[in-house]
């Protein structure tokens, strides 16, 4: 028995939402109040278990970070009165694009969701062939920008648009923000239980339900929640295929009315939906019980049934990544532009993007970790508070989040305007919740009781939660750095706003030749940006999200 | 800790709010380029560019400008909507000395908000009015005519109408395309609503509301449907045909472009321009290369690599384009134009944005 287990079978376990078993466990407080918890009433603990102050300080700083896109938003659309603002929100076709960018996050994440959870189990408890190399393609999705999937698709079916191709490549681009984390949690997760219920009399499916899914929905929650707020903010691939959304209205404030005001109350209304869906899954997220981590053997299964799951897993994979490569290939043959590459200025560009990804991952993990910290621990309206703002700056289209560090580093760092420092800041920004969802889960798997042992062995609790919780929780950070350093490579409206004059990314380079239609020149450069974005893909589709001590 | 969370949220950004507010008086709209506020015509043969138009098409003439002046440009590319936003969200603080802009809606939101200096005369005046700011905020480059790109396998020029209006009748039914939220888009409805009257144009666009159009974000998309043959007519700039007619040969081209009558609404020709900010009134460098834009030799490289029209009298138009002077409606001013917000009211009112 680990001690994971003697932990969750400690009475007292609340239920679900009324308070934390690990309530009373972060590294500071335990030793206040860590052993009373075990004991007393889960009710009395919640009242008890307080964060401890450096961590909510932290925490707030790292949300206040996170707040300046709002901050800029509420000045700008506050500009206008509310005249103005119910005038903007009600006229011609803006409540339709509201409703279109909920519905298209709603089917995207709720597919993303079912095929995610679907891949990473076949993969993980299943036996099938080359399962690493499998798991590897359902990430390389990740490495392909959604404009580029929409483009490549139109290139070899130039007549579809609206909903279903938008919700469909939406899907499958994002698909890996759930099968990784979930692929992780069931390395870790206890297969015996799904056993136990099968020799019960369940069906498979529902030995699933009952056994498995409770263990990964917290992860797979979390991965849906990131891939709601993907499909919120996405303009790219929604613009090509033609379906209208909130960022459209955006976007034509700025490039038809120059009206920063109207765009600023767009984007405010695509914050409440944001909103909506952060509290959606802070509802749904429920706790992961504990149980004996042990590595589970795959279950072998027949020929029939492992043909009839190839098209599960190979769906992303060919949607996302296979298609939208083939189609830009095709273009390649076709232009006239196969001019001689400039290799140094190639190199420069991945020079500069490999370079601001790296940092920027760094900084949206340090930003991140006090908010997962916290909220992996606690909860209370505070926390909630805190870990939403975290997550709010991923639904904002990058022009706004661009803007508003325009607006903050004039305001704050006139001295700083244009340096990679500010750039870097706004990745964080843009990007810190995908570092956020990872660490949290990760951080909450720790077992409060490892840290409680530690403490009683006389560790001070940094000690405690340097020794402990450090090196358990490492992977998810790790998960968090890789995710935000993939999208920072993809990244272009605040690269173009933000980057020191004269600097190239591969994203913008790749932009200064799809507008010119010089599909040839950006060939080039498309590759090179899928292939260096999938080599963070790749680590990732081998991590685990919590290191666990098994029997 | 029993907040609400929106109360919470509130909170948070309140204090955001109050530490940018606290930090800016400490920077009073400090010139960020020491340059910029140099005294009366001075020239440190250099200055900072902001180019709303592509690298590839606009470096090359740059690059010229440096070799024939010795002036170092140093140029910040990205598209216009968002470089105009940016000079917005900068105000006096930005390091740019010129901005070129892809469509006069631009260059006229700037110079609203008080951005540009005047011109000098001589570089204000090289472009005939109407395709050139009104009071010398910003002066025009070069032109793109609306026309209609259409299906070269289904249709013949000869065959397609050639007003506007007829765009809207049964037989063209879900075979339309434009991009409504287009700045070039809305240009052509202000000036149908300059040309033919508020109620005229409203019952255009509702009968174009309702005739099933085809919706998209922009025109080089438009371009690649007619050329892919899912789209049958489409309303764009004529600029863009080229642009991927150089890519892809014009031999290739499926699309194909029809020119509407003179002074029809459907005709009217787009200006592009540029400016110079407030802080670089006496940049000597900075006008010079606007100066540069409008020459002989700024004008004729539009001509030859982006077959765009020329504004200068006196330059020849691309060659296989109907001339400047027969798309030009007399009856219409730039500053017309400006209206942009009307014309986004009577769009919202016909549901098609």
């Amino acid at each position: 028995m680990t001690i994971a287990t003697h932990a969750a079978s400690a009475p007292g376990e609340p239920a679900a939402g009324a308070a934390s078993s690990r309530s009373g466990g972060s590294g500071a407080a335990v030793g206040r109040e860590g052993g009373r918890a075990q004991g007393v009433d889960a009710r009395d603990a919640s009242r008890v278990a307080r964060p401890p102050l450096w961590l909510v300080v932290l925490a707030s700083l790292a949300a206040l970070a996170a707040s300046i896109p709002l901050v800029y938003l509420v000045v700008r659309g506050g500009e206008s009165g509310l005249d103005r603002i119910v005038e903007t929100l009600s006229r011609g076709r803006v409540l339709e694009y509201a409703a279109n960018s909920l519905g298209l996050a709603a089917a995207t994440t709720a597919t993303a969701l079912v095929l995610g959870t679907a891949v990473a189990f076949t993969l993980s408890r299943l036996r099938v062939p080359f399962p690493r190399l499998w798991l590897l393609a359902s990430a390389l999705p990740l490495a392909v920008p959604s404009f580029l999937a929409g483009y490549g698709w139109l290139v070899l079916a130039p007549g579809i648009d609206g909903f279903v191709p938008s919700w469909l490549l939406l899907s499958a681009v994002t698909m890996p923000y759930v099968a990784l984390p979930v692929a992780a949690a069931l390395r870790g997760a206890s297969g015996d239980l799904e056993g136990v219920a099968r020799t019960l009399g369940r069906g498979p499916f529902p030995a699933f339900l009952v056994a498995t899914w409770p263990q990964v929905r917290p992860a797979a929650i979390a991965g849906g929640l990131l891939v709601a707020l993907y499909a919120l903010s996405d303009f790219g691939l929604v613009a090509m295929m033609r379906f209208p959304t909130l960022t459209w209205g955006i976007n034509a404030a700025y490039s038809a009315s120059f009206d920063r005001a109207q765009a600023a109350i767009l984007a405010l209304l695509l914050v409440v939906l944001a909103l909506l869906v952060v509290l959606g899954e802070r509802t749904a997220r429920g706790r992961v019980p504990r149980a004996a981590a042990r590595a589970v053997a795959p279950r072998t299964i027949g020929r029939g049934m492992l043909l009839s799951l190839l098209p599960v897993v190979a769906a992303a994979p060919v949607v996302g990544v296979a298609i939208p490569l083939l189609g830009l290939a095709t273009r390649l043959v076709q232009a006239e532009t196969l001019r001689e590459l400039d290799v140094p200025r190639l190199l420069a560009a991945v020079g500069s993007t490999v370079g601001v990804a790296l940092a920027a991952a760094a900084l949206a993990v340090v930003l991140a970790l006090p908010i997962a910290a916290l909220a992996a621990r606690f909860r209370g309206r505070l926390v909630s508070a805190i870990e939403s703002v975290g997550f709010l700056g991923h639904a904002l289209p990058g022009i706004v989040v661009g803007l508003s560090l325009v607006f903050f580093s004039l305001a704050v760092l006139p001295a700083l305007y244009q340096s990679v420092v500010v750039l870097v800041f706004a990745y964080a920004v843009l990007f810190m919740p995908k570092a956020i969802g990872t660490m949290r889960s990760g951080l909450a798997d720790v077992p409060v009781s490892l840290v409680a042992v530690a403490r009683t062995l006389g560790d001070s609790p940094l000690r405690a939660w340097w020794r402990v919780t450090v090196p358990l929780a490492l992977p998810s950070v790790g998960i968090g750095a890789l995710l935000v350093a993939i999208a920072t490579m993809k990244e272009l409206p605040a690269t173009l706003l933000l980057r020191p004059t004269g600097i190239q990314t591969l994203a913008t380079e790749l932009w200064n030749r799809t507008v010119v239609f010089e599909f040839g020149a950006a060939a080039p450069y498309a590759a090179v940006l899928v292939l260096i974005a999938a080599v963070p893909a790749m680590v990732l589709s081998g991590i685990r999200s919590t290191a666990k001590e098994e029997l | 800790m029993r907040l609400h969370p929106a109360v919470s949220v509130l909170a948070l950004s309140t204090a955001g709010l109050l530490l940018a507010g606290c930090a800016a008086p400490a920077d009073p709209g400090a010139p960020a380029d020491p340059g910029a506020s140099a005294p009366a015509a001075e020239s440190d043969n250099a200055f900072t560019l902001y180019s709303g138009r592509d690298e590839d098409l606009v470096q090359p003439l740059i690059d010229a400008f440096e070799a024939e002046t010795g002036i170092d440009v140093e140029v910040r590319y990205g598209n216009t909507a968002e470089l105009g936003a940016l000079l917005l969200e900068e105000g006096d603080a930005t390091p740019a000395d010129v901005f070129l802009s892809q469509d006069a809606g631009a260059l006229g939101a700037l110079a609203n908000a008080g951005l540009f200096s005047i011109l000098p005369d001589d570089i204000a005046d090289a472009v005939p009015a109407g395709f050139s700011s009104t009071d010398g905020n910003w002066v025009g480059v070069t032109g793109r005519a609306r026309v209609v790109a259409f299906d070269g396998e289904k249709y013949s020029a000869d065959e397609l109408p050639s007003d506007i209006d007829a765009y809207t009748e049964d037989e063209w039914r879900g075979l339309l395309g434009f991009a409504p939220t287009n700045a070039s888009f809305q240009s052509f409805v202000t000036a149908y609503r300059v040309l033919e009257g508020e109620e005229a144009a409203e019952a255009y666009l509702t009968a174009l509301a309702g005739n099933e159009p085809q919706i998209f974000e922009g025109n080089s998309a438009i371009l690649t449907a007619v050329n892919e043959g899912v789209l049958d007519v489409g309303l764009i700039n004529h600029y863009y045909w080229f642009a991927q007619a150089s890519e892809v040969g014009a031999e290739n081209m499926r699309a194909q472009l029809k020119f509407l009558d003179a002074g029809d609404p459907g005709s009217i020709v787009n200006v592009t321009g540029a400016g110079v900010l407030n802080g670089s009134a006496a940049d000597a460098d900075a006008l010079a290369f606007v100066e540069y834009l409008v020459s002989e030799e700024g004008q004729t490289y539009f001509v030859e690599q982006t077959f765009e029209y020329p504004l200068v009298v006196g330059i020849d138009a691309p060659e296989g384009l109907p001339s400047l002077e027969s798309l030009v409606n007399p009856e219409l001013d730039l500053s017309d134009l400006e209206t942009i917000e009307e014309t986004q009211e009577l769009l919202a009112r016909v549901g098609l944005i």
